[in-house]
């Protein structure tokens, strides 16, 4: 019977995703307790919170942001690319949009299409220079990416400069790019019961998400990446360029990745400033470890994580240290690996003896 | 995980520690620094303060290569190495203020790294995670973990905060006696090789703190352990063949915990030195990196305690330089680099490579022109040199490499045929 | 312990897995001081039951003595305390490492891992003529070399008993006779041999006692001097073992595939493929034969274009390859079936059916367009399974659950699917039972009737010698020799296959 439901692969995924939800939920807990909070009001006080319309639009919004950058690390990821430079490449490519989008009023979606295309295009050269690396001089995208992560919060810091390309941002101490006139702004969505809006951009990042899967599962290159990751040597004997997927992919993942501050910009702040949100690249690494790189389960796993961080925000008010979600979270991180990691191998150890038993043969 | 080119075969490094080759790179390197500070003026590329905080800065960097290379000889690659140091940073700053004790501060550190490097160990090695995945995890696991801890312990301690902890004791400092102040005067008179030597000597020499005397001991005593004990033998067979080690009867398993919750200890000694000598508090953030910059040292040092702890030096100088020398020193390499760019296109020229040569020509004439029209460097780019310059080395330097034949090669016991 | 005690018994071994027996009531005694030798095809339980006899199994039934006295194995470290050494057919040593390093792994209370160490390993080395250097290192060693390295890491832990797994599958005739010196040299000095082996000639001129395991099963024991081969094969298979032959020539004049003069060099400048010309015509197959290391797996790659070539041209009828890549070279009409299937023929963790459309990603059934056609992939894979015998529980199986003569035959019914104009078979049965086997070459043969034309590497002499129209050596890069299939003996071929003949053999 656990044979048959191990069968599925999707199953199986569900099964590890709900065993390290459970298990985290135990870890939080125990941490809760040991520092003298009650767990069970914890988690209620979070529930109630994030149920309120207002959350869940920004739940909602901060879902889309994490959704893309999970996307791009798993497009990597498929390939057994180690992308963790989707920070650096989401936050220069959204400062170099936004002030390419605050230089120039263009007409309504030419004004929108352009600032797009600029994100993609700083984010994909950004990796790019990584995968030109890995190719060409084998250094490991996982220490070049990291670097050029650093690098670019230099770049960003010297741009962003009123000497260079910023302004002051009026009534503050902040400055940021020029902000983007209407024309380059995205119209949001109402949501009933709540003043605030959800960013249009979550449709381009379920598009972006749908693009994906079809990719993957469907087209001859799809075929060409998975295989890659699966096994480099047996790929290359199939006629793959192994250099050529690898510079592919990796932009590819950029590109994603230059899309993931364009929520924010175009529905919400028009502006790339200091408190430009930061970070959300190692959130993307999370969130496609816990959706299996899949963009279904990514979906999922943004929504999940988004919904933590927002309900996260009541806990100040009732004097309980909001980091206790990122130890939940990355518990959550650590354990789904584990556990996808243990219920593989049962799986991949049940379908051999299953066949030999069918076959009559000594198991492979 | 890394796919350096590799497999050139070397004659006979069986046995080598790499130092020989290291001292005298080292010294070829001082010789180009020498002539660099009389073209450029700028003191402060051979002065005793950088010289002191080069090795001040070596010392985390180096921790972490060491640990690197701990975990990578028994074939378990740990990227969680940043979230190891900053476990440390975070364990030194609880051990030293709870208990008034530097010591107890270092005592804190090593075991909160080695903590960290336990649940590696746990996930890749029982439990046989991707390596790397798993390193990532825990790197993202630490920022979390510390701020929360901070949040409860730190906050109402005078000083302290969610982000940074209260001051922390001191350690003593040592310094060779006698030599300070003689050395000191001559750094002063700017003269050729003996005012450097003397720069040098002297930043090596004194202000130093136990923490910085026990990483550099770790070094000669990481090779003797791996290279001449039964207990390392098995140690990196574990790294080259581990299916081979367990036909002999090694226990892979018990060998790939001890080696990666070492590394764990190392990296959380070098946090120690972040947070108690560097600076005099657990901040966070501190890490800034260090625990990767490690990693690309201990591939620059080909897996071998004397080189890796070279390339942390490399790594360690490049930080002094724009912490203490600011943005005209940086600026300053500029030329070194150009020069040393012109060298490589003579010699790949030499060998017939003329492509390579020709790239190696325009780059270096270019930088070679950006030094020459510019006064300095922007601040905000010098301050992440030691970034750029991991990159930079990475890129050269990745040839005729040798990795642990199974480095990263997720092990399960009987596997072998 | 009078002469004629057995080193070693085993009454009554049981073994089994999930749904099988490997296993069954095996009888063995092994007299001490002799080399007893045990026979079967791959897949009869001779593997399992070594892996019993050196601890690394428990067996479910039965006892196992040594030296007279019951023993209960747990683990590698068991069977070595008790005199029981095993080398290993896939070498267990670790290349970064020297010889020394390797002996002493695990056993370092012996000698230490000094001077004592090394002055043992020379010692032993004197003893038994192995001719091993404690300092160099392992990737320095040629194969024949390792093998008596992995011999000597036994005798250093005091084995009394060697159980020897495939030893002769990667040496040449020559070097089969050298390790017969070895042999004879250590019964001569008291030790107890135990050899696997599928290779019955070489057995018959060894072993003083032969087992016959067929099905997990002994089915008897004999002394050499009381059966032929042909018997011995019978109780093997318990029918005639299939022989590699062709019956009329089908050698058309239509050259496929000409190389001229290519020459591969690796990134230190070391020459690979030295200059090699030659030529593939229609309902040919051209065999090479070679010690292993002597370019053959690069001559494969460079066709496929897997290696980059410094010199020469390679053409397929008037299509240039040279400067084609690998999918391109494939499009054209080459089929390949990998020496090693699982790095290079199969993605293990994938279903049959998607298994089927790698190597083919750019044609019909397995793609419409930039889709991939699963409908047609699948399709096509049922058809494969059908017409080659592949035994599998369905297409949606991971091609890892299958066992290795199975996923072979998947593998030739793919390659052999797009109507290949030149199929390179490298080692095609290697690692196969026997009647995959059989099937194998049928198809082969077949296909050459049709026009097909093959390049055949492998280390298999009599297949080689059976299975090729045309037949050339290659050494160190070079094709050095060419012999008559229909006239040449293994043994004449292992010489030029290492050099001690010179030019043509009769």
């Amino acid at each position: 019977m656990i044979y048959r439901v191990l069968a599925k692969s999707y199953t199986r995924t569900i099964v590890a995703a709900l065993v390290a939800l459970v298990f985290s939920l135990i870890i939080t807990s125990i941490v809760l307790s040991v520092s003298g909070f009650n767990p069970p009001s914890t988690f209620q006080a979070m529930f109630e919170f994030g149920k309120d319309p207002d959350s869940i639009v920004n739940t909602v919004n901060r879902a889309a942001t994490y959704y893309l950058s999970a996307l791009a690390v798993a497009i990597g990821f498929r390939m057994n690319l180690f992308n963790i430079g989707v920070d650096g490449q989401y936050r220069l490519a959204a400062m170099l949009a936004a002030a390419a989008g605050g230089a120039w009023a263009l007409p309504a979606v030419l004004h929108q299409v352009v600032i797009i295309l600029v994100a993609v295009v700083v984010g994909g050269l950004w990796a790019a220079i990584a995968a030109f690396l890995k190719v060409t001089r084998g250094v490991s995208e996982v220490i070049s990416t990291i670097m050029l992560n650093f690098i670019a919060s230099g770049l960003i810091a010297f741009l962003l400069n009123p000497q260079r390309l910023a302004v002051k941002v009026a009534g503050s101490n902040n400055i940021g790019t020029e902000p983007i006139s209407s024309s380059g702004r995205m119209p949001g969505i109402s949501y009933p019961g709540s003043e605030l809006k959800i960013y249009s951009f979550v449709l381009v990042a379920m598009l972006a998400g749908i693009a994906f899967w079809y990719m993957i599962n469907r087209t001859r290159f799809g075929f060409d990446l998975r295989a890659t990751g699966l096994s480099q040597s047996a790929a290359v004997a199939s006629g793959v360029d192994a250099k050529r997927m690898v510079v592919v992919a990796m932009v590819m993942s950029g590109a994603v990745a230059g899309m993931v501050g364009m929520p924010q910009l175009l529905g919400g702040s028009y502006s790339y400033s200091l408190d430009f949100p930061t970070g959300i690249g190692f959130t993307g690494i999370g969130i496609a470890l816990l959706g299996r790189n899949s963009p279904v389960g990514i979906a999922f796993a943004s929504l999940l994580w988004a919904f933590l961080d927002q309900s996260s925000q009541i806990l100040d008010f009732n004097d309980i240290p909001k980091e206790i979600v990122a130890i939940t979270q990355a518990a959550v991180l650590l354990s789904v690996v584990i556990v996808y990691e243990v219920v593989t191998r049962v799986g991949q150890r049940i379908d051999q003896r299953h066949v030999a038993a069918q076959l009559g043969e000594v198991p492979a | 995980m890394i796919e350096q080119e590799v497999r050139a075969p070397a004659p006979d490094t069986a046995r080598s520690s790499g130092l020989t080759r290291g001292l005298l790179i080292g010294l070829g390197v001082f010789v180009a620094l020498i002539l660099l500070r009389l073209i450029t003026g700028e003191s402060d590329i051979t002065s005793s303060g950088t010289m002191g905080a080069t090795l001040a800065l070596a010392v985390p960097i180096g921790m972490a290569a060491l640990g690197g290379l701990w975990s990578e000889r028994s074939g378990v690659v740990n990227i969680g190495l940043e979230g190891m140091m900053t476990f440390g940073t975070w364990g030194a700053a609880f051990g030293a203020y709870f208990s008034g004790s530097p010591w107890l501060g270092l005592l804190g550190g090593v075991v909160a790294g080695a903590l960290g490097g336990l649940l590696h160990a746990i996930a890749t090695v029982t439990f046989g995670v991707d390596h790397i995945v798993s390193g990532v995890a825990i790197t993202i696991l630490a920022p979390g973990v510390t701020r929360y801890l901070s949040d409860l312990l730190f906050t109402d301690e005078q000083g302290g905060g969610a982000t940074q902890s209260p001051p922390l004791p001191n350690f003593p400092t040592w310094s060779v006696p006698g030599v300070g102040k003689p050395l000191g005067s001559l750094e002063k008179h700017h003269w050729i090789l003996v005012s450097d030597l003397a720069g040098l000597v002297r930043g090596v020499l004194t202000g130093l703190s136990p923490v910085t005397l026990i990483a550099i001991l770790l070094v000669p005593a990481s090779f003797y352990l791996l290279w001449r004990t039964a207990f390392g033998l098995r140690l990196r067979s574990c790294g080259e063949n581990p299916f081979a080690a367990e036909s002999l009867g090694v226990k892979v398993y018990r060998m790939k915990y001890a080696a990666v919750v070492i590394s764990g200890a190392l990296a959380g000694l070098g946090g120690v030195f972040l947070a108690m000598v560097a600076s005099s508090n657990y901040q966070e953030g501190q890490v800034n990196g260090r625990g990767y910059i490690g990693l690309a040292a201990m591939i620059f040092g080909n897996w071998r305690p004397g080189m890796v702890a070279g390339g942390a030096g490399l790594f360690g100088y490049a930080d002094a330089l724009q912490l203490r020398g600011g943005a005209g020193a940086v600026h300053a390499m500029l030329l070194l680099i150009g020069i040393g760019l012109l060298a490589l296109a003579i010699w790949r020229g030499y060998k017939g490579r003329v492509v390579a040569a020709a790239i190696s020509a325009v780059v270096g004439v270019g930088v070679l022109v950006w030094f020459f029209l510019t006064d300095a460097l922007p601040r905000e780019i010098v301050t992440y040199s030691p970034h750029i310059t991991t990159l930079l080395v990475l890129a050269f330097a990745a040839q005729r490499l040798r990795m642990p034949a199974a480095d990263g090669l997720r092990y399960r016991r009987g596997g072998g045929h | 312990m009078s002469p004629t005690e057995p080193a070693v018994e085993l009454h009554g071994i049981t073994k089994r897995f999930p749904g099988v027996v490997a296993n069954h009531d095996i009888d063995i005694e092994v007299v001490a001081g002799t080399v007893h030798a045990i026979v079967g095809e791959n897949g009869a339980g001779k593997s399992t039951l070594m892996k019993i006899l050196y601890g690394m199994q428990r067996p479910d039934e039965g006892t196992i003595k040594v030296a007279g006295n019951e023993v209960s194995l747990h683990s590698p470290a068991d069977a070595i305390a008790r005199g029981i050494g095993m080398v290993h057919q896939h070498f267990m040593l670790a290349d970064n490492l020297s010889v020394l390093e390797n002996v002493v792994l695990g056993a370092e209370k012996l000698y230490g891992i000094g001077g004592k160490a090394r002055r043992r390993i020379e010692e032993i080395s004197r003893q038994y003529g192995l001719g091993v250097e404690p300092d160099r290192l392992v990737e320095q060693l040629g194969v024949g070399a390792r093998q008596r390295v992995e011999i000597l890491k036994v005798l250093y832990r005091g084995a009394k008993i060697l159980i020897l797994d495939e030893p002769t599958a990667v040496l040449v005739p020559q070097e089969v006779e050298e390790l017969f010196g070895n042999l004879r040299e250590l019964k001569r000095e008291g030790l107890t041999v135990i050899f696997i082996s599928h290779k019955l000639d070489e057995v018959l001129s060894v072993a003083d006692t032969i087992t016959v395991i067929r099905r997990g099963t002994t089915v008897g024991t004999v002394e050499p001097g009381e059966v032929t081969a042909r018997q011995l094969a019978e109780l093997m298979v318990g029918s005639e073992l299939p022989v590699p032959e062709l019956r009329e020539s089908t050698v058309t004049d239509v050259p496929v595939l000409s190389m001229s003069d290519v020459t591969v060099r690796d990134a230190g400048g070391r020459t690979l493929v030295d200059d090699v010309s030659l030529t593939i015509h229609e309902g040919e197959i051209l065999g090479i034969a070679g010690v292993e290391g002597n370019g053959q797996a690069e001559l494969v790659e460079a066709i496929m274009g897997m290696l980059p070539v410094e010199s020469g041209v390679i053409r397929l009828g008037e299509t240039d390859l040279t400067k084609l890549g690998t999918r391109r070279r494939r499009e054209a009409g080459i089929g390949f079936i990998p020496e090693d299937r699982h790095r290079h023929g199969l993605l293990l963790d994938s279903p049959l059916w998607e298994n089927r459309i790698l190597g083919h990603q750019t044609r019909p059934p397995n793609v419409k367009g930039v889709l991939i056609d699963r409908q047609g992939a699948r399709r096509d894979t049922e058809r494969i399974v059908r017409d080659y015998d592949v035994r599998t529980p369905g297409i949606d199986v991971n091609a890892a659950s299958l066992s290795g003569g199975n996923q072979q035959k998947l593998i030739v019914g793919r390659e052999m699917s797009d109507d290949p104009k030149l199929l390179i078979a490298a080692h095609p049965t290697r690692g196969v039972d026997v009647g995959a086997q059989s099937a194998i070459w049928d198809h082969l043969r077949h296909a050459r009737a049709e026009g097909l034309a093959v390049l055949l590497i492998s280390a298999d002499l009599d297949e080689l010698i059976g299975m090729s129209d045309t037949l050339r050596v290659i050494l160190r890069g070079r094709l050095v020799g060419e012999a008559d299939p229909a006239t040449i003996t293994p043994d004449q071929l292992g010489s030029l296959m290492t050099g001690a003949g010179e030019g043509s053999a009769a």
